[in-house]
């Protein structure tokens, strides 16, 4: 009783909100990279915020449901097909036993969620389900195992509802050119005020170092007057300067600490903006008000009722 | 004392950037009275040599009360507790060679010592575990002799192998698991320092002491070290 995996694709990893009061230890929160997506999934099926999804990097993904519920997928456009029908995304459908999901390869965005009505069942690791390879910690597995051809995952039979789809105005797009806002970091020695005007001008490109940790930016080298900082704390979304003068975002499987000066922190929802971005996209940096995002960050909160 | 806002939903508490026993006693004092005071808000809280690093509950209080919450908490703190000084010494065998000490050339030219000098000043020291993080279970150490110091690579490499020994600044510390890092490796223990099979994880707590035992190749071997 349970989706079988006839095709695990590229990088497919069972993920739930993530795992978090571990950072003590080193342990990194991982979690759906498209926080946006998975929340917007989860919640078009009247799931818990918490409920795990099956996060589809990069498409070559293929299952069969062996029982009926509804499903939905969001985040990119990777050409799903559901028995060899166009599956539109961001929106819930109804499957039966037999039913088969094909996910191809990106058109627009990298990755996509898919989510079944009460979530896929999986036993937690360290209180979440959340895969981190990296960590070897998570997934089918409690072993940080993407998810492999052939394997089983379990989800509980469902009638059929009513369709379901995001209201237009959340619909987000993947365009080539996207504007990150960011909360400016002057606490760390070497970076002043300047040094970020100049950060704001240069305009950067993803590069094909990319990965759940966090994405490396190319463009004109930034060069700080720090070489390093004593190792602290590291925000999601922070963006780390190493000495080559290339910008590091740092995200959901980051390390918990490091030592590399910090321009600032990327605001917690762009980056569902940034890890749809394929390596040429090209990205400005525009400074953000602390309390405007933070009053942003509370009604996404609110609007899908997070415990945190 | 400054504490700042990181993001929407962190904060960072920054001590005197300075590595010593003193500035640490400070910091974990800090940290305890925090998570005894206010652990209803927070997330994850990661403390290190001279900051502590929080992620709270947006949803519980906004980021002006708990900065102010937390202004206040540490503001009234008269004086710290003396520190239980942890006595547990941990010993970890290290292979110093090249084939695993990638940077120990680079390290031994930029002091004018040569690696076997390396190698012994480096362990020749008992360190003190400052912060767990980064990755887990890697235990940051200090400090290192400044004769041995050195700043981290200019570009991190994409892959540092379990096990490798590094060094970053007046830092040290052993990479549990392989992920990327920058720091200068000067070698590889054969040791398993992660297991989640293990209610503590990790051998290391802060407030540790660890010692470096050289070995040569043949008994990293033997202990199950890899190449």
């Amino acid at each position: 009783m349970s989706l079988e995996i006839i095709k695990p694709g590229f990088l497919s990893l069972v993920q739930d909100y993530g795992r978090y009061g571990y950072q003590k230890v080193g342990i990194t929160n991982g979690g759906p990279l498209d926080e946006h997506a998975f929340l917007w999934a989860n919640y078009l099926l009247n799931n818990n915020h918490n409920d795990a999804q099956i996060e589809i990097n990069f498409g070559n993904f293929e299952a069969k449901f062996v029982k009926d519920t509804m499903i939905i997928l969001c985040g990119g456009d990777l050409g799903a097909t559901l028995n060899d029908d166009k599956l539109p995304t961001w929106q819930t459908h109804p499957v039966k036993s037999g039913d088969v999901i094909k996910i191809y390869t990106p058109k627009t965005g990298l990755r996509a969620y898919l989510a079944v009505k009460g979530g896929f069942q999986v036993i937690e690791h360290l209180s979440s389900c959340a895969t981190v390879i990296r960590e070897k910690l998570g997934g089918l597995k409690r072993s940080g195992d993407k998810i492999k051809e052939g394997e089983k995952i379990e989800y509980i039979c469902s009638g059929h509802r009513v369709s379901r789809r995001i209201p237009p105005q959340f619909l987000p797009e993947y365009p080539n050119h996207i504007t990150l806002r960011f909360i400016p970091n002057t606490t760390v020695t070497g970076v002043d005020h300047e040094a970020i005007e100049r950060f704001t001008q240069i305009t950067y490109e993803v590069s094909q170092n990319i990965d759940r940790m966090g994405y490396r930016l190319i463009g004109e080298p930034l060069k700080l007057s720090s070489t390093g900082i004593i190792s602290q704390g590291i925000s999601m979304g922070a963006i780390q300067m190493p000495h080559d003068g290339q910008p590091i975002v740092l995200l959901k499987d980051r390390q918990t600490m490091g030592g590399y000066p910090l321009i600032g922190c990327v605001n917690y929802l762009d980056c569902s903006q940034l890890v749809q971005s394929k390596p040429g996209t090209t990205i400005s940096f525009l400074k953000f008000d602390l309390n405007d995002a933070e009053a942003e960050f509370m009604l996404y909160k609110k609007f899908f009722d997070l415990p945190f | 004392m400054k504490i700042t806002s990181i993001s929407e939903n962190t904060v960072l508490i920054l001590f005197d950037q300075v590595i010593n026993p003193d500035n640490f006693a400070l910091v974990k004092n800090s940290m305890d009275v925090i998570e005894e005071a206010l652990d209803d808000y927070i997330i994850d809280i990661i403390p290190s040599y001279a900051s502590i690093h929080i992620s709270f509950n947006l949803t519980k209080v906004s980021g002006m009360e708990f900065r102010k919450k937390l202004t206040l908490l540490l503001g009234n703190q008269q004086q710290f507790n003396e520190q239980n000084k942890s006595t547990k010494i941990i010993n970890i065998p290290v292979y110093y060679g090249p084939e695993v000490g990638f940077d120990i050339d680079f390290i031994a030219q930029r002091a004018q010592l040569n690696k076997d000098e390396v190698a012994r000043i480096h362990s020749d020291k008992t360190y003190d575990v400052y912060a767990i993080g980064f990755t887990p279970g890697f235990a940051y150490l200090g400090c290192v002799d400044e004769r041995i110091s050195c700043p981290r690579k200019h570009t991190p490499r994409s892959i540092v192998p379990k096990g490798s020994l590094g060094i970053a600044d007046l830092q040290t510390a052993i990479y549990p698991v392989a992920s990327p890092g920058g720091w200068q490796i000067i070698g590889r223990t054969p040791l398993k320092l992660l297991d989640y099979t293990q209610e503590s994880l990790t051998p290391f707590s802060t407030g540790d002491k660890v010692k470096f035992i050289p070995i040569d190749k043949s008994e990293f071997l033997r202990l199950g070290g890899e190449m």
